[in-house]
């Protein structure tokens, strides 16, 4: 006897459905599979753009920044490694909180035509920026060693770290995707949100450059001991962040308990306004 | 009935949508009032409906009615404002042809992508691969990306990957309205499988035929409510009876609910085409006068009206336009009341179908009543008298052979 399902009208909170969103798990994989292969077919230079997007990016913010301005490096690496490596961690979680947020909007077709749980779509939209990550981290890598920069073996735990990442880029991109599918203001606060967060987290400069003073606040932004940790496991002089990591583990589980929530409850209007 | 034997069970069911008011709006919008101006609209409102397992049911009822809506609540596409739904088994839903096609991806891609949004898991669909391609029958071309496809490959691949959902439960949609008439067949034959195969499904579509040929039950929806219910065919004939364009022969009755542009004033109710012997026909022969009779039902009194005749091509061009005004005849002065107007039509078509366009005008060029493709008819190849045109019809090309006179004189040298 198949079972029995009861639809009614939804009232206030509910808890979201983990077990449907496990069973659509292939869903998840596809629509990964089909943002990746678009993403790069038909472009000219393919997946090469992926790497040379942080490179170009370096190199500019080190002939301006490091080189006229004379901002300093950190972590006793040459400012080009230091810079190479903030822009491949701050270009993954921008992407994967932009494309999250964008998702629900770029899905309206599908989710007016057919029922799926549908925080399956931030889930893969958060993914192809992972993705992304491996070949530009390498190269990185690559410049890096170059520069005679050898990493120390705390390497190994770069994986735990994408992962806390992009559970803070999913948790916001939840909140986010949401709310876009009512206020297509989001469209807006988003690519603002990214500019303002390129200044406000140590990625092109040290974030000793800080004073102490502003230093609590300053950390809040989850991306600061985000960065900072990567620094720890790339560069051998690079200090432990110590308490600057409890900030993005407890933003990741924060906002990924509250969006998830606030995702289920804003998610059954979706058809309706979307 | 016992309750074990229900697929689905609906009660009491609302859906309320917000009118006027914003749907998506920007937050800056919402400042300073809380909520949304807009009037209520009740799309569902207290609908039950029961269908046991196994049964195929159809939902009829003109554009609007809330047949999308109903489906789309069953589907959990969007949330009932009131009511209760229960189902029982796995639901599977097809509102259209190609649910998360997307035109980059090679078929192959695509059969994964849309087999997964329409539920199936990867290895159901590893496992049913050679059986949906062989339905659609493109093998040939499962790597090219489908924007490449004609819309008929396109329609046949994404249809393939639809009916071989493996669901308890299939919510349809429309979706048999598509492809070429080979495939609407083998489409047909599929739907047939389904509903053989001891499935329960929910199908709504404006192809009355189809609902007749698969529903052993129907529902009329109208206004969002129930209106009818029980054996197909009874419930088709008391829609039909209400609602509707529908041709007889050659005889279109203009239902109320028939898309036209209308003050009101005047309504156009039946249109029929008339042969040689004044009886209702479909099919002019090949050079044979015709004549349309058109029914007017007159409310207020027009004391400038023109009746206007449109023939159109089967592919929806116009090609030949009559008005009653024509040759400088006087315009109709109609009282209120019922009138019919003939007009006799004297042209030669080219072999294909027709449709004709029925509209009253006013002379100071208001429109009181316009139906588009109020009626169609055949054009054949055959004359009255049984011989066949001289000209051999490989292909027709143009609508019409206006009279024509020839002549052939020796020309001199080119100067």
């Amino acid at each position: 006897m198949a079972d029995t399902r009861v639809i009614v009208p939804p009232r206030g909170w509910q808890a979201p459905n983990l077990r449907e969103l496990w069973d659509y798990r292939d869903l998840a994989f596809f629509l990964v599979k089909r943002d990746v292969s678009i993403r790069y077919r038909q472009t000219l230079i393919g997946t090469v753009w992926a790497i040379l997007q942080p490179l170009l990016l370096a190199v500019v913010f080190s002939v301006f920044l490091g080189h006229y301005a004379k901002v300093p490096s950190g972590a006793g690496v040459p400012y080009p490694v230091f810079a190479l490596t903030g822009m491949v961690m701050w270009l993954y979680f921008s992407q994967a909180m932009q494309f999250a947020s964008d998702s629900t909007v770029a899905s309206r077709e599908l989710i007016g035509k057919v029922w799926f749980p549908r925080m399956v779509i931030p889930i893969a939209a958060v993914l192809p920026p992972a993705i992304d990550f491996v070949p530009a981290f390498l190269i990185a890598l690559v410049v890096q060693l170059a520069y005679g920069v050898v990493p120390p073996v705390q390497i190994l735990l770069v994986p735990v770290l994408v992962v806390v990442t992009l559970m803070v880029a999913l948790g916001i991109g939840l909140w986010l995707s949401a709310l876009n599918v009512r206020y297509r203001d989001i469209r807006l606060v988003v690519p603002f949100l990214i500019m303002v967060g390129l200044f406000v987290t140590p990625i092109v400069y040290p974030f000793d450059v800080v004073p102490d003073a502003a230093q609590p606040i300053y950390a809040l932004n989850p991306m600061v001991g985000v960065l900072e940790t990567y620094r720890w496991m790339l560069f051998p002089d690079a200090g432990w962040p110590g308490a600057l990591l409890a900030i993005p583990l407890a933003s990741a589980a924060v906002l990924l308990v509250t969006g998830a929530w606030f995702f289920t409850r804003a998610e059954r209007d979706f058809a309706d306004v979307i | 009935m016992s309750s074990e034997d229900v697929a689905i069970r609906v009660s009491g069911l609302g859906k309320r949508y917000r009118l006027g008011g914003a749907q998506t709006d920007l937050l800056s919008e919402r400042i300073g009032r809380r909520a949304p101006k807009g009037r209520d609209f009740w799309a569902l409102r207290g609908v039950d409906l029961t269908v046991r397992k196994g049964e195929v049911v159809g939902l009829v009822g003109r554009n609007g009615a809330g047949k999308s809506t109903l489906l789309k609540c069953l589907s959990r596409i969007t949330p009932p404002t009131e009511g209760r739904i229960e189902l029982t088994g796995r639901v599977g839903t097809l509102l259209e042809v190609g649910t998360g096609f997307h035109p980059e991806l090679s078929g192959r891609e695509n059969v994964y992508l849309s087999g997964t949004i329409l539920g199936m898991r990867r290895a159901e669909i590893d496992r049913r691969f050679d059986e949906i391609v062989a339905f659609s029958g493109i093998e040939r071309f499962l790597e090219t990306p489908v924007k490449r496809y004609s819309s008929g490959m396109y329609v046949r691949l994404a249809f393939a990957v639809a009916a071989h959902l493996d669901t308890d439960i299939l919510l349809v949609d429309e979706v048999l309205a598509v492809g070429d008439a080979e495939f609407q067949r083998k489409c047909f034959g599929k739907m047939d499988d389904v509903a053989r195969g001891g499935r329960t499904v929910v199908f709504v579509s404006h192809q009355l035929s189809a609902v007749q040929r698969l529903c052993t039950r129907a529902y009329w929806i109208d206004g969002g409510r129930v209106r009818a219910e029980g054996p197909t065919s009874e419930v088709v004939a008391q829609y039909l009876h209400h609602a509707g364009a529908t041709q007889e022969g050659g005889v279109a009755t203009i239902g109320p609910d028939v898309p036209r542009s209308t003050t009101g004033a005047v309504t156009l109710e039946r249109v029929a085409l008339l042969g040689d012997d004044d009886r209702p026909t479909d099919r002019v022969e090949l050079g044979q006068p015709f004549t349309v009779a058109m029914t007017f039902r007159v409310s207020e009194p027009v004391p400038d009206g023109v009746v206007e005749l449109g023939l159109s091509s089967a592919d929806g061009t116009r090609v030949a336009t009559v008005q009653s005004v024509d040759g400088g005849r006087p315009v109709l002065s109609l009282s209120p009341g019922r009138h019919e107007i003939r007009a006799r039509i004297d042209a030669t078509l080219l072999p294909g179908e027709f449709t004709l366009d029925v509209g009253m005008h006013r002379l100071i060029g208001l429109t009181l009543d316009f139906v588009e493709r109020a009626l169609t008819f055949t054009a054949l190849n055959v004359a009255h008298d049984g011989s066949e045109d001289r000209w051999p019809w490989v292909v027709v090309r143009g609508a019409l052979r206006p009279g024509s006179a020839w002549s052939v004189r020796e020309a001199g040298a080119p100067a």
